[in-house]
């Protein structure tokens, strides 16, 4: 049967997002719609189609014509933007979920690894849930008990193994959540993103054992939005762009076509050609990036560690006011600031055509962990003037730190909140507790 | 020209695997297409998994009691605080019958088959949606989950089981060679409880308006199965009727075999036995044609 490990055929998803509103509707309408929905909202139970009224709903395919065919031992990376079908197709793949349309063969036992540490639970002791986790992740008992030592070893919780999991810091939990997965040996190995996790440290060893894999000659997917590990780790690589196949070829060229296509958000954005940059016969965009504070281009930045953003565009013109400006939006498409370059040198002041770059610092400590997106623009004050206006062109990920040094301290659960700046405390001891006294209301008289 | 390829891989594959019990080394095929109707229940992939089986009702257990002060008593005092309130109000004060035992001996017997039952549907029921990380984020046969849920339940009941047994040599009600039966109806009550939560789960993953039902239809079916009055009190002519209510056949077996009350008809048993196989049946069908959108709607 060849040494295909994947083929697939005209591989569709679609999805109902939403209902769309007709723009009226008569009362007659409305009367026979309730009437009759309860009878095609049973119909639609037994066939086992989406609840509710299917029809008037939005069709949105998250995925459309795949075809593809992957061979034993490949190791391949999927990339593209967020909502281009990476996660959808890896699930398709894994059989969580089946497709709308076309057809596919997987041949080989697969594991899938969307998530690490699914069904973890945290009343159970770390023993209990490298069993629990394991048998989850479909290791036979034989199996995990076999490489139980070494996933205990791997995540460095030797001595807490025997402690519920809900008493250990972030760090170790997701340390722990890895091992387990680390540790799984499918002939097809599908891997979401889950190596963002955990200190740099832990990361390398992740990326390695990632390799390791690899090497063994196993089929290894993997969907990364960092493009570095996925060069290093891949021979090939699949571009996939709202849905479809973009790109497919070797690793090192889809992914340097992917960064300067536009189509990935990643922490560089540049225009070589100024004819196809962005702007007017005034200014132009040319370059924006976010660097650490080294100076490092970077697409992970530690929460705790101030970092900049730097702007570089044309002005053409001479004469011109122009300011550029940057705003910033969390995965959630929750707008979070906007900023306008000011620079007292350059207030109000026309300036003389050349290249000009600004640059912005951001304090550590600020951002709430998870992908920042970052549009910017191109404007003059007043009167008002938008020379040109990008709605996306960088994006950065906020890691949070698992050791406690971090203003989410040992909490290892979901923290909310768009910021999350490191406040000032301070406590007080008011003494020992005085029970023997009556209470304070009767003091007072 | 891929089509034909395709064609070709299919057609080995689908003879490869024809020829599977002697050549084991083949790797397995599995195909991803979009299924439409009813499904073949693929019983056998879910004994595949019966490990998974094993550690989600061992984690179900585990953590049952997680938390508690009393820990696993309350398997004990579910249905001991029911049987006291039971007593008080429907063998004291309404003075129902009891088949020739004490009323707390016989309300109680029903109440530990009950309670399994009641319990394992409503948790059985909210597992797919209780569990969205397991059905978004792995794959397995989806079936495993509410029946791990159910099986689970299997400690309380036989914890509660030994306490009636214990009650029965405390009031001098030594049982008779009819307990060998016991498990009969036990097993029955198992598969009553699987039945109705294979089909209340995938409903439930669809229209979370089960969720909230599930308490009510657990307290009438609780007044329409002999739990706290004896089913000789069903006028004769609906008995067979009255049957069709697996739990009837259940609880008047599992008293007659443990109590020793009066035997419930045979036709009855029949008429609840086969209920209770087709609940099962028609579930498991159920569940399998409507699990493919779990993932997406969890």
């Amino acid at each position: 049967m060849g040494n295909l490990a994947i083929q697939l055929e005209n591989l569709g998803k679609m999805y109902h997002i939403g209902h769309v509103k007709a723009p009226y509707r008569t009362l007659r309408e409305t009367i026979i719609e309730a009437c009759t929905a309860p009878a095609r909202r049973m119909r639609q139970m037994f066939r086992g189609t989406a609840a509710g009224a299917a029809d008037l709903r939005a069709r949105f395919w998250a995925l459309k014509d795949v075809s593809l065919e992957i061979k034993h031992g490949e190791v391949v990376g999927l990339i593209g933007r967020n909502g281009a079908g990476k996660s959808t197709l890896l699930k398709i793949l894994s059989r969580i979920t089946e497709p709308t349309t076309g057809i596919g063969c997987v041949y080989g036992r697969v594991g899938s690894l969307l998530e690490v540490g699914t069904g973890f639970h945290p009343e159970l002791t770390g023993r209990e849930n490298i069993f629990l986790n394991g048998a989850i992740l479909g290791m036979q008992k034989s199996e995990i008990r076999r490489k139980f030592d070494q996933i205990v070893e791997f995540a460095e919780v030797e001595k807490f193994i025997d402690t519920p999991v809900k008493h250990y810091s972030s760090g170790m939990y997701l340390r722990l959540a890895f091992s387990v997965a680390a540790h799984l040996e499918p002939e097809i190995l599908l891997v979401d993103e889950v190596l963002a996790v955990g200190d740099a440290g832990f990361q390398r060893k992740c990326m390695n054992r990632m390799q390791e894999v690899g090497q063994e000659g196993r089929t290894v997917i993997f969907v990364s939005h960092n493009m570095q590990a996925v060069t290093r780790l891949c021979d090939r690589a699949i571009l996939l762009h709202e849905g479809k196949v973009y790109e497919d070829g070797p690793a090192r060229q889809v992914v340097s076509n992917y960064l300067h296509s536009g189509l990935g958000l990643t922490c560089l954005r540049e225009w070589p050609d100024i004819n196809q940059a962005p702007g007017n016969e005034k200014v132009r965009l040319r370059a924006v990036r976010v660097k650490d504070e080294h100076g490092e281009l970077a697409s992970a930045l530690d929460i705790r560690r101030p970092f900049y953003l730097e702007v570089e565009f044309d002005v053409l013109q001479s004469g011109t006011v122009v300011y550029p400006l940057l705003g910033f939006e969390n995965e959630e498409g929750v707008t979070l600031f906007v900023t306008i370059e000011r620079d007292p040198r350059w207030r109000r002041k026309p300036r003389p055509a050349g290249r000009y770059y600004s640059r912005v610092h951001i304090p550590g400590n600020f951002f709430a962990e998870g992908t920042i997106l970052c549009g910017g623009a191109l404007i003059t004050e007043s009167p008002y003037i938008c020379h040109c206006h990008e709605k996306y062109l960088v994006a950065f990920q906020i890691v949070d730190a698992p050791d406690g040094s971090s203003a989410r301290g040992d909490y290892g659960g979901n923290m909310p909140g768009v910021l999350r700046p490191m406040l000032d405390w301070q406590v007080e001891y008011l003494g020992e507790p005085q029970e023997a006294e009556a209470p304070a209301g009767q003091r007072v008289q | 020209m891929a089509q034909t390829a395709m064609g070709r891989e299919l057609s080995s594959a689908a003879a490869a695997e024809s020829l599977q019990p002697e050549r084991t080394s083949l790797r397995r095929m599995t195909l991803l297409r979009p299924s439409k109707g009813w499904s073949a229940l693929k019983l056998a992939e879910v004994w595949e998994y019966r490990e998974l089986l094993y550690f989600l009702t061992w984690r179900d257990i585990l953590v049952r009691y997680k938390q508690t002060v009393l820990g696993a008593a309350w398997a004990i005092l579910q249905p001991l605080l029911a049987m006291v309130i039971f007593t008080i109000f429907f063998g004291r004060l309404a003075k129902i019958p009891s088949g020739g035992v004490p009323y707390s001996l016989f309300s109680y017997a029903g109440l530990v088959l009950w309670m399994f039952f009641a319990n394992g549907l409503s948790q059985g029921a909210n597992s797919l949606i209780t569990n969205p990380e397991l059905v978004k984020k792995v794959y397995f046969p989806r079936l495993v989950l509410p029946t791990a849920t159910v099986l689970s339940g299997l400690v309380d009941f036989l914890l509660a089981f030994l306490l009636l047994i214990g009650m029965m040599f405390w009031q001098q009600q030594v049982p008779s060679v009819n307990l060998i039966w016991a498990p009969v109806f036990i097993l029955l009550a198992l598969v009553t409880c699987l039945g109705v939560t294979y089909w209340m789960s995938a409903m439930n993953v669809m229209f979370r308006d089960v969720r909230y039902t599930i308490p009510f239809i657990t307290q009438l079916w609780m007044f329409g199965s002999p739990i706290v009055y004896p089913s000789t009190m069903v006028p004769e002519q609906l008995r067979a009727l009255y049957g069709l209510n697996p739990m009837v056949g259940v609880v008047e077996g599992f008293r007659w075999a443990v109590l020793g009350t009066p035997r419930p008809e045979l036709a009855v048993l029949a008429v609840s036995m086969l209920a209770a196989f087709l609940l099962l049946v028609g579930g498991m069908y159920y569940f399998r044609r409507v699990e493919k959108v779990f993932a997406d709607l969890v």
